[in-house]
């Protein structure tokens, strides 16, 4: 009432500070972690947990390690002091937990591959970087050729047969075809399972859910054992290469799936509007629906992703010795016995750093792409 | 009111014809026999109760309903499962949903621009002049450059016009376009539409404004559970309507 004069006109208030309680650490700390008394029993334990479990870690991965260069595991197995990791091996098999069986003279091969392979990716998506077009030409039109011949030779270059690759390397190198090749099938799997001609539509069912109710490692000794049995005689092709494409359809049915998640979310009037408007099926597919439920798809794309980068490290049921293989089989190597928690350890971060950098992406991603304003 | 509309030229040239259209939903009969001829410049208003078929109706002339038993033909193309006369017919209709429909991830300048560059082959520069030639008539150029979801409805709805606009249609359909406005958005769509009709567009408008229908139709139909009951000029339809179940509609709309 105090706010109209005598007049009878509204007068505005003025706009003041919150009150104290709304502002400062003591306070954020009140509201954030001691708001109630089970939620204080949580901080009190996540606080203990923390407690148990940093010190003795740091204790072990740099206080009590062994970071000096060595040919066995001497320098690690000293009975007088605590456990501690053994980098050392780590150090002395670095090698060959990245390149596998590779020859070490041709490893700068590999190396080129994936700086021009991390500088195409980084050129295509990083904001503010010039010239997208030709990154992007240049990452699908180029890139894989130019990587297939570095990585296999034989022109110019050694041949390095397939079966010595391995490592980190080919974690990556199934991982980033895996992705790449997956995407657009998986896209078109999504579209024809909800496609109106029943053919189509049928074939996609069928493909995804068969494919979603095979294990991946049952798929990889298919491709790598079976399939061969099938095939006329002298018919036959490289086994990485059929490894990679079990790997690829395996994921595309994910995919597919994913995407069409995104798919129906999008409202009926998205379509009417694109028909409306005259743009054909593909046109409204790909101006108008699908960069809307990609958006949609992405944490579920990346979650794939991300699954089918851990997925990787099955092709050593097949024989290619990839970045966990090799960081056990190098634990049982004589003379590094007893280094198993090291290798599990040292395989975990990397896999951990390629990961999280991907969620990271894909969070930085949704960010971008959100044009919601929600008012 | 009545002088506007009669100013407006109407040709005898015939863009849409219907010839005993019937569609059914499952069992369920929603358009029963609908004849309706639209000549060239015409403003037709389509108005009656909720579930009587007229969205329907206007969804079949550009097919985004498919009609089981009858002809359509626009622009003497007729509407079948031929996707080049389905495209061919919904380049030259223009279409204002109720919900507007915009593309949410495109900003309002590229909406506008879409079906011009990927549908009609212009070059992009010109889409773009075409296309905020349009957002200066339908009042709002300052906006080209923000999503949809900036927009209040009603500057929505205006969007949603001029990229209809920006494929310079021959025919504009509106189903229900003021429906889900708030009460002071709805006056300046309204306006739009009248300056659209002034100009000589044909357009066949589902509305319940019937303010709109006096100022600028030359028909108005009224349909009821799937069929046209009455058809007249707006003048007669409004001050002596002939069925009963017109009367009540009317008094139901026009009074309470």
């Amino acid at each position: 009432m105090a706010d109209i004069t005598a007049s009878g006109q509204h007068v505005r208030q003025p706009d003041l500070p919150p009150p104290a309680s709304e502002v400062g650490v003591v306070s954020w700390l009140r509201k954030n972690l001691f708001s109630s008394l089970p939620n204080a029993a949580l901080t009190l334990l996540g606080l203990y947990l923390l407690y148990v479990i940093v010190p003795s870690l740091v204790e072990w991965a740099f206080i009590y390690a062994h970071w000096v260069e060595g040919v066995n595991n001497k320098e690690c197995a000293q009975a007088d002091i605590p456990a501690g990791a053994c980098w050392t091996m780590i150090r002395a098999r670095f090698g060959i937990l990245m390149y596998g069986f590779y020859p070490p003279p041709e490893r700068w091969r590999v190396d080129l591959t994936f700086v021009l392979q991390f500088a195409a990716i980084g050129g295509l998506l990083i904001e503010g970087v010039p010239y997208k077009k030709y990154w992007a030409i240049f990452l699908f039109g180029v890139f894989p050729f130019l990587a297939f011949y570095l990585l296999l030779g034989g022109i110019g270059i050694p041949l390095v047969e397939t079966s010595a690759w391995g490592g980190l390397m080919l974690n990556l190198v199934l991982a980033t075809t895996g992705i790449v090749a997956s995407l657009p099938i998986g896209i078109l799997l999504a579209l024809g399972r909800r496609s109106k001609l029943p053919i189509i539509r049928l074939l996609s069912v069928a493909f995804i859910e068969f494919v979603r109710g095979v294990p991946l490692i049952t798929v990889l000794f298919m491709a790598s054992v079976v399939f061969p049995l099938f095939m006329p005689e002298g018919v036959n092709f490289n086994k990485l290469l059929r490894v990679v494409i079990g790997i690829i359809l395996f994921s595309a049915a994910y995919i597919a799936e994913n995407v069409r998640g995104g798919l129906q979310a999008i409202p009926k009037g998205q379509y009417e509007g694109a028909m409306a408007l005259g743009l054909n099926y593909w046109k409204m597919n790909a101006l108008v629906v699908l960069p809307q439920a990609l958006r949609i798809a992405i944490p579920s794309i990346v979650n794939s992703f991300i699954g089918l980068f851990m997925d990787t490290t099955l092709v050593n049921v097949v024989g290619q010795i990839e970045l966990l293989g090799m960081g056990l089989s190098s634990a049982r190597d004589p003379n590094w016995l007893g280094t198993t928690n090291t290798a599990l350890a040292f395989v975990s971060l990397v896999f951990f750093i390629f990961c999280f950098g991907m969620s990271r992406y894909s969070q930085y991603l949704e960010r971008k792409l959100y044009t919601g304003h929600k008012r | 009111m009545a002088q506007a509309a009669a100013t407006m030229h109407v040709s005898d040239e015939v863009m849409i014809k219907l010839e005993g259209v019937n569609k059914w939903y499952g069992q369920f009969h929603v358009l029963k026999s609908i004849n309706l001829t639209v000549k060239k410049g015409e403003r037709i208003v389509i108005c009656g109760p909720s579930g009587s078929g007229k969205s329907t109706l206007i969804r079949c002339i550009n097919r985004l309903e498919e009609h089981q038993k009858g002809r359509i033909s626009v622009e003497n193309i007729e509407l079948t499962h031929d996707l080049k006369n389905i495209e061919q017919v919904r380049r030259e209709v223009g279409m204002v949903f109720q919900h507007f429909n915009l593309f949410p991830h495109l900003t309002v300048l590229e909406n506008l621009t879409l079906a011009p560059i990927w549908v009609r082959k212009m070059p992009k520069a010109e889409a773009e002049a075409v296309a905020r030639k349009y957002l200066e008539r339908v009042k709002i150029p300052e906006q080209a450059e923000k999503y949809p979801g900036q927009l209040s409805g009603g500057q929505q709805q205006r969007v949603a016009i001029a990229r209809s606009l920006c494929m310079n249609p021959k025919i504009m359909l509106f189903d229900e376009p003021t429906s889900a406005l708030d009460p002071e958005m709805i006056k300046e769509v309204l306006e739009v539409m009248i300056e659209l009709a002034r100009s000589g567009m044909t357009m066949i408008c589902v509305t319940h404004e019937m303010g709109f229908a006096r100022t600028v139709a030359n028909r108005v139909i009224f349909m009821d559970r799937g069929e046209i009951i009455e058809e007249n000029e707006p003048e007669e339809f409004f001050n002596h309507p002939r069925s009963d179940r017109t009367k009540l509609f009317l008094s139901q709309i026009l009074h309470h």
